[in-house]
């Protein structure tokens, strides 16, 4: 990043089932939590995790299909763009996630998302 | 059985409704009888292709319109090649052969191949932006058009266009319907409903250009609009074709069928090759063909009886009398058979402009024949009805026009449905008969509409018997039925209020949230952050000690079992039984404000310590310090019992007439730990001039010289509202007694999120007095409940997690 040693694009942040299916935990990273989201069906998402609207924190919210509404306003929030649903405006910003053979990885820095 | 034994491969080429609805038919008949093979052009399983509107204008997902999973045709033993059609049959070696190649013999052959969407022969159709109204491929490819663009134009003003127009418009997209004739819905409406429905999508924002003849669509690359015949242009970046549908009868054709615009059959659904049967849109019947759900429905039927039947025992298909409703939410209308008339004819209309209403009922020699209701739709079903039976009207045709409760039956609304055989057909479209709904209701409990839909099928496709199904429901539980109609919906989610979904859980004796959301139809696959926490609390109340609650339906709050503050950190509050305290609890308050470093210590106004806040990975060595000093949660997050306020008392109080004090904690070690609608507030004061306000919580109790007077449904919130006096007790065990009982009606009958003053306005004092005063019987039965209830909730969720502090309260990684 700063000249110093290349980080690895992606970073083994736990297995699949650390996170409850419908729920989230974080990531602490150096530029701010990540919530890591669990859906239903296991797919796997991660957002900044900060609401646009007051900032409250999503990992905490109740997820319910590919969204999340957070705790503190009940702001919904696409998993998937980040972006809040209409008639709300506003964009958590995306971060890189993927599952690969049971394992999470994460691309930490949100303008390398894949 | 018939000429077709004993060799038994049935292949059916067309994988939708009309196929699969005979496929059905024939396995209720005789299952296992026939070894059967499917090919289906779409690459899905079979879904209900009515409700692609719903899809489109965002109201169900596309899970929710399947209609047969996966399982059920491996449970059935049929074998489904989605997404591989039938490209030939050769009718002398009798095999059919696939585009993948594969090639299949059948003893008989079901072709069930639908229509196709009629696109005019056009320039520009190369177009990106272009489609149809027909399949998941289309809905899919609107529903990405409206993302990122604004505009969309319709050709076709019948029911299929208004209903993409709608969809379209709901999905944010500015509408122009392009229409050949100048009345919307010609073929379902009279001129008069049809400029009563343009007014009405007009309000909606859709605007529309009549007798347009399309002539070219225009763009570069992606449409840019439509150029019509009178040199008028509509711009749009979307264009929706939905002119009509022509039967699919290509196959047929190749393989020489009898054909003229459908594959032609007889009365027992043959084509002119008898071991060949058709069913559905690409039928022509004695010079008809169809469009609507309701005739594939009695073409499976009839077509599944000679597939199976004895030679005696078959039925014959003698054409469907049609009935019509549009699917856009918020507009009634309704038509059905004749509807147009002729000199032979009588008409009776019914006109109220200003309310938007008009009726129209076409006779003939005295019996009704057609039918047109715009506005009110309520008498869809009992004309619709009255039309099939087509008996002469007699005395009734003075009063018709107003309906079926006017109609003679005023006096007793439900004498039709009542009247009517146990054989008499109630849903059109899926074939359900009298009998068999009153046999669901009776055998599964159901007390909705929606429990009735989801084991019948009845009323799911295009509503039109809706009325008849819920007088069905009146018929079968009396004054029970209908005391929720007109409760608003939960959430988006569902059709069903907060009322109707409680019986269901009861009556259906559901017991998970998975199991609420497929019996009584959930549109979302999980729900909603709004259906699921109610949904956790009814369950949580209505099986005590077996449900194992949902953390993942919980808010926040009750998740981490501490208040999440607006900059997501959270305050943590003991219990201090009935607001008394003690210097080794305040000194073990303090060093835990000491040591883990608490910004804050602030008293509130239900009589406890809030330390506000503590980080999310201090909480469990918090609770677990506070554990060690005696102290458990307050509870001070939850839907849940909070606090009871009290007043020094007797004990010291130079005024008190009993020890409130005493009484306060009592209460708070009953009900402490129990899961409400909404948060619960208590308190006792030791005399009338009431210190503890108890005029103003959910359960108050006042003391005087003889007593305890104790008073119910205050609120000293938004709204203030004093309590209403419940009654007047002798003794301490009945205070307790009273106070258990009433929280339990509380706790059964309120709605999520309604605390018990509107719900005590809602459901009247008298009622509740009933309950819990007069009736001692139900006053103990409410008691026992409620401390049964209690016997699973009463271990401090602090202690738990302290011990063993679950991941959720740590970051899963923390990476540099």
């Amino acid at each position: 990043m700063d000249g110093g040693i290349p980080r690895p694009d992606w970073l083994d942040i736990g297995r699949l089932e650390d996170i409850p299916r419908q729920g989230a935990r974080v990531v602490v990273t150096r530029r701010g939590d990540v919530a890591v989201f669990r859906t239903l069906d296991d797919a796997v998402f991660a957002l900044e995790d900060r609401c646009p609207h007051k900032g409250g924190p999503l990992s905490q919210g109740i997820v319910h299909g590919t969204a999340v509404t957070c705790p503190l306003h009940n702001w919904v929030i696409d998993l998937a763009t980040g972006e809040a649903v209409a008639p709300d405006r506003g964009c958590a910003g995306r971060i890189g996630v993927k599952l690969e053979e049971g394992r999470l990885l994460l691309r930490p820095d949100p303008e390398s998302e894949p | 059985m018939n000429a077709l034994s004993p060799a038994r491969r049935l292949v059916v080429i067309g994988n939708g409704m009309a196929g699969m609805r005979t496929v059905e038919e024939v396995l209720k008949r005789a299952p296992g009888f026939w070894d059967i093979t499917v090919f289906g052009a779409e690459p899905h399983v079979n879904y209900d292709r009515i409700l692609l509107s719903s899809v489109l204008a965002g109201e169900k997902d596309l899970d929710a319109i399947v209609i047969h999973p996966r399982e059920w045709y491996e449970s059935n033993r049929i074998r489904l090649f989605a997404g591989d059609p039938v490209v030939a049959i050769d009718r002398a070696a009798r095999t059919v052969t696939s585009r993948s190649g594969r090639a299949e013999a059948y003893d008989a052959l079901l072709l069930a191949t639908g229509s196709r969407p009629i696109v005019p022969a056009i320039p520009g159709l190369e177009l990106t932006g272009s489609c149809a109204f027909r399949d998941i491929g289309d809905v899919e490819t609107m529903i990405a058009a409206s993302r990122h663009y604004g505009r969309a134009v319709v050709i076709g003003g019948g029911l299929l266009g208004l209903e993409a127009a709608n969809g379209l418009a709901k999905r944010g997209m500015s509408v122009a319907v392009v229409h050949l004739m100048d009345t919307l819905m010609e073929r379902q409406l009279d001129a008069e409903a049809g400029k009563l429905l343009q007014r009405e999508l007009d309000e909606r924002g859709i605007s529309f250009f009549m007798t347009g003849q399309t002539e070219a669509i225009l763009g570069a690359d992606r449409v840019e609009g439509v150029r019509l015949a009178d040199g008028r242009e509509v711009p749009g970046d979307l264009v929706v074709f939905a002119i009509g549908i022509r039967p699919n009868a290509d196959l047929a054709r190749l393989a020489g069928l009898d054909l003229n615009r459908g594959i032609l059959v007889g009365d027992d659904m043959r084509t002119s090759d008898p071991r060949i049967f058709a069913v559905g849109e690409c039928v022509e019947h004695r010079g008809k063909t169809y469009g609507l759900v309701a005739p594939l429905w009695e073409m499976a039927k009839v077509c599944a009886d000679h597939l199976v039947g004895d030679a005696d025992t078959v039925s014959d298909y003698n054409g469907t009398v049609l009935a019509t409703r549009l699917k856009v939410t918020g507009i009634d209308l309704f038509s059905a058979g004749d509807f147009q008339g002729d000199e032979t004819t009588d008409e009776v209309l019914f006109r109220d402009p200003a309310r938007n209403i008009y009726k129209k009922l076409v006779l003939r020699d005295d019996r009704l024949i057609g039918a047109v209701l715009f506005g009110d739709v309520r008498d869809g079903g009992w004309y619709f009805q009255l039309l099939r039976e087509a008996r002469p009207l007699a005395a009734l045709r003075d009063t018709v026009i107003f309906g079926q409760a006017f109609a003679g039956a005023a006096a007793d609304p439900d004498a039709v449905v009542r009247a009517m055989p146990e054989t008499a057909e109630i849903c059109g479209c899926n074939g359900v008969c009298k009998g068999q709904i009153l046999a669901a209701i009776a055998a599964n409990g159901l007390a909705t509409l929606e429990g009735v839909r989801a084991h019948t099928k009845a009323s799911s496709s295009c509503g039109s018997c809706t009325p008849l199904v819920e007088q069905l429901l009146t018929l079968a539980l009396g004054g029970a039925y209908g005391k929720s109609a007109g409760e608003e919906p939960m959430c988006g989610c569902t059709g069903l209020g907060h009322d109707a979904v409680r019986r269901e859980i009861l009556a259906q004796r559901l017991q998970t949230i998975p199991e609420v959301l497929r019996a009584l139809g959930w549109a979302t696959g999980d729900g909603c952050h709004s259906c699921r926490p109610a949904l956790n609390y009814y369950l949580l109340c209505a099986w005590p000690g077996t449900y194992r609650d949902d953390a993942q339906s919980r808010f926040v709050n009750e998740r981490m079992h501490a208040n999440i503050q607006k900059d997501g950190t959270y305050s943590v509050i003991p219990r201090m039984w009935g607001g008394q305290t003690s210097a080794a609890e305040l000194r073990a308050i303090a060093d835990v404000v000491d040591r883990y470093q608490i910004p804050s210590v602030k008293i509130t106004g239900g009589q406890r310590i809030d330390l506000l806040g503590v980080r999310k990975e201090q909480l469990p060595a918090v609770w677990r310090d506070l554990n060690a000093a005696g102290m458990v949660s307050g509870h001070a997050y939850g839907k849940a019992l909070r606090t009871v306020k009290t007043c020094v008392g007797s004990e010291w109080c130079r005024f008190g007439t009993q020890d409130s004090t005493a009484m306060g904690i009592a209460l708070e070690r009953m009900t402490w730990g129990s899961w409400h609608p909404h948060k619960v507030k208590l308190a006792v004061s030791g005399c009338p001039r009431n210190c503890a306000e108890a005029t103003i919580k959910d359960f108050g109790v006042v003391a005087v010289e003889s007593g305890w007077e104790l008073h119910v449904g205050g609120n000293g919130g938004i709204k203030v509202r004093a309590t209403d006096f419940l009654c007047k007790v002798a003794t301490d065990a009945e205070v307790l007694e009273y106070c258990a009982a009433f929280l339990q009606l509380y706790r059964e009958e309120a709605r999520y999120l309604e605390r018990t003053a509107p719900w005590l306005e809602r459901v009247g004092l008298d009622h509740v007095r009933q309950r819990v005063v007069e009736d001692a019987a139900s006053r103990q039965a409410l008691q026992q409940r409620f401390l049964y209830a209690q016997r699973f909730t009463q271990d401090d969720p602090w202690a738990e997690r302290a011990a063993a502090p679950p991941a959720v309260y740590r970051p899963l990684a923390i990476v540099e």
